[in-house]
């Protein structure tokens, strides 16, 4: 049963210089309890989809198409409605905890404040439920550590005082906008593996937007690989890192720095990310891509199943078997 | 990579005063220890990674190299030259040979000077008779080399993405064909195809030019592809100093072992399989260390001796040095 | 014909593509901005009439028309702005008046702005404890009351024209300081002073070629902020009558001219003040302008 379908989101910014297409039709649905990846480079607009479902769009973007959330579309809800659903039963963190928490409240006030308003709990059941909530994300002395502000913790626990204020109200799902890419590599691993025992507990949707692949591996079982505003490819982890059949998946697999690969070379993707000012009329990575043809620059491909199988959507002209890509070098398998 | 040692840094300490905890006069001073006693050694045409995470020093290393911070204690010796005492003179000279390449892209670059003019300044610097004519054709080769379209000269570092930004910066440490090239995170801002396409480069130039590299990097995965030696700082030591193969292959320091267990891996199976060494506690602070070894207080295998004792980097095989007790 | 294009149409493509500087962007910002480049035109209107309408209308500043005392604004006798009670034509008056403000406004901001960029680079690029002492100075500069030492000025070392400029100038150096001390201390810990520092370039090179250059913006931006300042400082002088002397006059003293007969001959005061009140709004709408130019924000 899914929670969440999206359908040809699509997001604008008004700015004096031109209208920025930063998001430009993305479909998916997100079912119950699973965790989906979304990852791109930069003005892949990964993050303003979210952005636009939860209305945090910045006052000249426009959303428009559908998210339906339980039937309701996210994008045309009236305010108020919209607030009793975030924080509530959407809830999201953010990359920085230092400018996303309140320097000028302590935590307890942040996190009780959530309770209050979704909940109708009282100041001191709301405590309670906040220093469970706390010891559930393995903040020390938590009971001390609620009365503190933001800037006596560090980096790593700010970020779990996010997460755990994300979950107080036990949403169905979470969205996280690069929760770890501020963090240190060390810290990194502690809270992903804090979110994997907490998907597991809670049974929460993960919605994770990241350009890490590596994050992404540990932590999704589906994947969306976005670029230029649009989808890619959409599929599951173990078969976009096995078998990736879109040209910029294979490319950007192929850039990746590995550990565990001895002395293959770095591949980079020629080219530069694209301008989101004038978008292409065309599929956006077609200037980059080795397997383009004349097509391609004019019509963008649909989103459409490989194979038949419902669940590996791809939108790329070339078909998988003709595809220069994937025999110019083997795949790290 | 010749056999040659161009650069040394033995023991070198960059330690800052902060401010005293409390207002009150006689509260005692406190000094931040950024780098805290590092030493190594640098072949011609070899590639040093530096890595660790934040609050390790690398940076500040990289600016004490310069002297753009000045060490507070401890000897750079570049070419023999003793240069932790040297003249302003002296250190001038020997900035043609020592260039740096920085990490975030576009503040690097004036945003006032054209990119002629940018990549021309270590040259009207260093090489003051060269006629303007010169010079230009010069900064030309130097932007083909980098794969920059010589037609961009005029244009301003605004109008150039993320990635061309970083080559311009490259073009400009290359010029003057220097010897030793300080990378302070040159791909750590940019998008992954790009860091690719960046990497790249730099190893093609580097092969072309017989440079040495110091590439400070905190993502281990890159400096793998680029280092032929690799050295692992905490809390402003040297953790450990190994030969790119021996550290990735076999650790010896719990740190590193920490580390690069930490990495994620673009492969579902291996990261599920993966037992992560998960790191109690968060990174002290450097301005109150921890006694004896830093690591001690989240370390896997720390003893009562790593309180009280600091470990001196010592090699624990032919091709690596650790600093450690039970290394 | 073919043979002798190719490598015309070759050094074409090799020519080198103009960049677009960000002086260029801002001036392109600033264009379309409305409400500045009008103000800009206005501005260019008002100083060109004070400048070159004494010399071509009919009247002059200081003679009487004795068949026109406190008349309103006629056609007759070119008193387009009427006449005072002397007689004296007062569109004339009021531009030669303009171009007294105008002109102290101009002198006095140069002297203030250069005072305070030079106080402001240095307190910056030094820094330290003559950071500390120079930026005191200026904050016990800003709690003088300036009025009082104003007068007290004027009373002891006399009106004259020069005189009137430094007693401005005194008190209109500060807010350039601050700003240029501010933006140096920025430009200071700048990424690219940095670059600069790590190929090796003097101290020296690092102001002129990098410093300064980035300094002009916010420069260009607080003289216009310091110019309406400058000369209502001038008008309020003239007003207590402290400012330029008989028989030259100022937009301040023909305000206060005016203030005297408001009621029975307005347009005496109406059209000098008037003039004070468009060239400051204009002023401060070329700053606004320019502000909105060259905001790095917006980069």
């Amino acid at each position: 049963m899914s929670l969440l379908k999206v359908d040809h989101l699509a997001v604008e910014f008004q700015t004096p210089d031109a209208a920025v297409r930063a998001v430009n039709g993305v479909s998916f649905e997100l079912e119950e309890g699973s965790t989906l990846g979304i990852v791109g480079e930069s003005g892949s607009g990964k993050s303003q989809s979210v952005l636009a479902m939860l209305g945090l769009l910045a006052r000249n973007g426009r959303a428009s198409g559908t998210a339906l959330y339980q039937g309701e579309n996210l994008l045309t809800m009236p305010p108020k409605a919209l607030n009793r659903i975030r924080g509530n039963r959407l809830s999201m963190i953010f990359q920085d905890p230092m400018t996303s928490l309140n320097p000028y409240l302590t935590i307890e006030r942040q996190m009780t404040e959530v309770l209050e308003l979704h909940k109708s709990m009282t100041r001191r059941a709301a405590k309670k439920r906040a220093i469970g909530m706390l010891e559930a994300v393995r903040i020390p002395e938590a009971a001390h550590r609620i009365d503190q502000y933001p800037h006596e913790l560090s980096g790593g626990m700010r970020q779990r005082v996010m997460i755990a204020m994300a979950l107080l109200c036990e949403p169905q799902v979470l969205f996280a906008d690069e929760p770890t890419t501020a963090l240190d590599v060390t810290v990194q691993a502690q809270i992903l593996q804090l979110l994997r025992n907490l998907q597991h507990d809670f049974g929460t949707a993960i919605v994770l937007i990241t350009h890490d692949l590596g994050v992404v591996a540990g932590l999704c079982e589906k994947v969306m690989v976005m670029y230029g505003g649009r989808v890619m490819e959409h599929c599951s982890a173990a078969d976009l890192f096995a078998r990736p059949s879109h040209p910029y998946t294979i490319g950007l697999l192929r850039a990746l720095p590995r550990l565990d690969e001895e002395g293959a070379a770095l591949r980079g993707i020629p080219g530069n990310p694209p301008n989101m000012a004038h978008p292409p009329a065309g599929c956006p990575f077609q200037e980059r891509c080795v397997d383009a043809n004349a097509q391609c620059a004019e019509r963008m491909p649909a989103l459409d199943p490989l194979n038949g199988d419902a669940t590996w959507l791809r939108a790329c002209h070339r078909p998988v078997e003709q595809m220069k890509s994937l025999h110019e070098e083997p795949s790290h398998v | 990579m010749s056999e040659q040692t161009i650069l040394s840094v033995r023991d070198v300490q960059v330690h800052f005063k902060v401010k005293a905890k409390s207002r009150l006069p006689w509260a005692p001073p406190r000094t931040l220890k950024a780098v805290d006693g590092v030493s190594f050694d640098l072949r011609a045409g070899e590639t040093l990674g530096v890595v660790g995470e934040s609050g390790c020093g690398k940076s500040t290393l990289s600016r004490a190299i310069l002297n753009l911070i000045p060490a507070t204690q401890g000897e750079i010796v570049w070419m023999g030259e003793t240069l932790s005492t040297a003249s302003p003179r002296a250190w001038h000279d020997v900035r043609r040979d020592i260039q740096m390449i920085f990490q975030d892209p576009l503040a690097s670059l004036d945003p006032r000077m054209t990119v002629g003019q940018i990549i021309a300044e270590p040259l009207r610097e260093h090489r003051r008779g060269m006629s303007k004519e010169e010079t230009t054709q010069r900064v030309r080769a130097m932007m083909a080399k980098v794969g920059l379209r010589e037609q961009m000269i005029n244009r301003y570092a605004h109008e150039f993405s993320g990635g061309q930004c970083q080559r311009i910066g490259i073009a400009r440490a290359l010029v003057v064909e220097p010897k030793l090239v300080v990378c302070d995170e040159p791909v750590s801002a940019l998008d992954v195809s790009i860091q690719a396409q960046i990497v790249n480069l730099l190893k093609s130039l580097q092969a072309e030019m017989g440079l040495a590299l110091i590439f400070i990097a905190h993502d281990l995965a890159v400096v793998k592809h680029i280092s032929d030696r690799v050295m692992v700082m905490y809390l402003g030591h040297v953790m450990e100093l190994a030969g790119k193969d021996a550290l990735y292959a076999g650790p010896r320091h719990p740190y590193t072992r920490a580390l690069l267990s930490a990495v994620p891996v673009p492969d579902p199976a291996v990261e599920r399989a993966k037992v992560v060494q998960i790191l109690s506690g968060d990174i002290p602070s450097p301005i109150d260390p921890p006694s004896g070894c830093v690591f001690h207080t989240r370390c896997p295998i720390a003893q009562p001796r790593c309180a009280t004792e600091v470990p001196s980097l010592r090699a624990v095989s032919d091709h690596a040095a650790a600093a450690c007790h039970f290394a | 014909m073919k043979a002798s294009l190719a490598p015309l149409l070759q050094k074409a493509a090799d020519a080198p593509l103009e960049g677009r500087s960000p002086w260029q962007d801002a001036r392109l910002r600033f264009m379309r901005n409305k409400a500045a480049v009008v103000s800009l035109l206005m501005l260019a209107v008002i100083t060109l009439a004070c400048i070159a309408g004494p010399m071509l209308l009919p009247n002059q500043f200081d003679s009487a028309d004795w068949n026109a005392m406190s008349a309103g604004p006629t056609f007759a006798g070119w008193h387009l702005f009427g006449t005072d009670e002397t007689g004296r034509d007062l569109l004339v008056r009021c531009l030669i008046g303009g171009r007294v403000s105008l002109m102290i406004g101009a002198l006095a901001t140069l002297t203030s702005v250069t005072l305070g960029i030079v106080w402001g680079a240095i307190a910056g690029f030094v820094g330290g404890r003559v950071d500390n002492a120079m930026m005191r100075i200026v904050d016990m500069m800003y709690a003088i009351p300036y009025l009082l030492i104003a007068i007290l000025m004027v009373t002891l070392l006399g009106r004259e024209f020069y005189l009137v400029v430094l007693t401005i100038t005194v008190f209109s150096w500060m807010d350039m300081a601050r700003v240029v001390r501010g933006q140096t201390l920025a430009i200071r810990s700048k990424e690219y002073v940095e670059a600069a520092r790590a190929i090796g370039v003097s101290t020296g090179g690092i102001i002129v070629r990098h410093v300064v250059p980035n300094l002009l913006g916010i420069v260009a931006i607080y003289t216009t902020v310091t110019v309406p300042g400058v000369i209502l400082t001038e008008s309020v002088l003239s007003f207590l009558g402290l400012g330029v002397q008989e028989p030259m006059t100022s937009w301040g003293v023909l305000i206060q001219d005016g203030v005297g007969v408001m009621e029975t001959a307005p347009w005496i005061l109406l059209f000098p003040a008037g003039l004070l009140s468009v060239t400051l709004y204009c002023i401060n709408f070329v700053g606004d302008g320019l502000r909105d130019a060259l905001d790095p924000k917006d980069r």
